[in-house]
């Protein structure tokens, strides 16, 4: 039921969450901006090549290896995008920071058994592949 | 479990931060110009999300007094379609660290949940309500209509998929 008290604890709660990932947060855009300022656009195009295909392999092998909150990866995505790296290769890089989990692969195959933590994060990344093509396709149809 | 993974996490964001600081340090001692053009562009960078983060503060906070374990326990009952729709509005709906579901979704294969439904529920756990305006601020709405379109029903797939790889055993 929806109360004042029940507010002010979830707002608390979301607080508390926010506050943890908050000096992560700080730390990443200080990085992106120094890289922003020292790393010339020329490097963006020598790492991704407008090849859709091999552009989402190595966006997805990079945001498997990633780790931390997702709003880090869509703060990185649109910094990369401004840098000019492909629409496809920014999609793969964010949906599979958030649905691989090289990271977490330990705690989950704990938690839920490692032949279906191996399973999950292999399809995971040959889908965020599809997935980054698939939606670069839908929204240029859109 | 869920404590000592907080903590290390809470101790791995100030070490990250610290890092970054003495990174900075470091670059105004050898080149000042990047350093200074850095911190414009941080400047830049902090006042248009600092909006966007008051937003995502007030989407948050409604989704965690709405959408509990115990919200999400209950719907995973649910028969046949309705459980796929379910388990994927969960999965979008459902916020904290991903550590923090997986007990949870032990307890629900230990009770008969397929692991295809387990598998959807954290694929679509990749969609994130509360942080749309940030994407939106990035990308554009018509991008994030494709990417949640793309996502939902990749969600399904890949609960197909671990289903015929991991198939049940009920």
């Amino acid at each position: 039921m929806f109360t004042t008290v029940r507010l002010k604890q979830s707002a608390a709660k979301t607080a508390r969450s926010l506050s943890k990932i908050l000096p992560l947060i700080l730390g990443m855009i200080l990085l992106i901006s120094l890289i922003a300022a020292s790393i010339p656009r020329i490097f963006y195009a020598a790492v991704f090549r407008n090849n859709p295909l091999l552009d989402s392999i190595i966006g997805s092998v990079i945001g498997s290896i990633s780790t931390g909150p997702p709003i880090t990866s869509y703060i990185l995505g649109g910094e990369f995008l401004k840098a000019g790296v492909s629409l496809v290769a920014v999609t793969a890089f964010m949906v599979a920071w958030v649905t691989v989990g090289v990271i977490q692969l330990p705690a989950e195959s704990i938690m839920l058994g490692i032949r279906f933590a191996i399973i999950r994060n292999v399809t995971s990344f040959i889908f965020s592949i599809l997935v980054a093509i698939i939606t670069v396709l839908l929204f240029h149809v859109l | 479990m869920q404590l000592r993974n907080e903590l290390s996490q809470v101790r791995t964001s100030w070490y990250f931060l610290i890092a970054v600081i003495i990174i900075y340090v470091i670059v105004a001692w050898v080149n000042f110009t990047i350093f200074s053009s850095s911190l414009i562009f941080f400047y830049r960078l902090i006042v248009k999300i600092v909006p966007i983060f008051v937003l995502i503060f007030i989407l948050m906070t409604f989704t965690n007094l709405f959408i509990t374990p115990h919200f999400i326990t209950r719907h995973f009952k649910e028969p046949g379609i309705k459980k796929w729709i379910f388990v994927i509005i969960g999965g979008i709906l459902s916020t904290g660290p991903i550590y923090m579901w997986y007990p949870l979704l032990a307890d629900l294969r230990e009770k008969g949940v397929d692991n295809g439904f387990i598998a959807a529920f954290l694929y679509s756990r990749a969609i994130k309500i509360p942080l749309l305006p940030v994407i939106i601020f990035y990308f554009s709405l018509k991008y994030i209509i494709a990417l949640t379109v793309v996502m939902i029903g990749f969600s399904v797939i890949q609960g197909i998929t671990v289903n015929k790889i991991l198939p049940p055993k009920h």
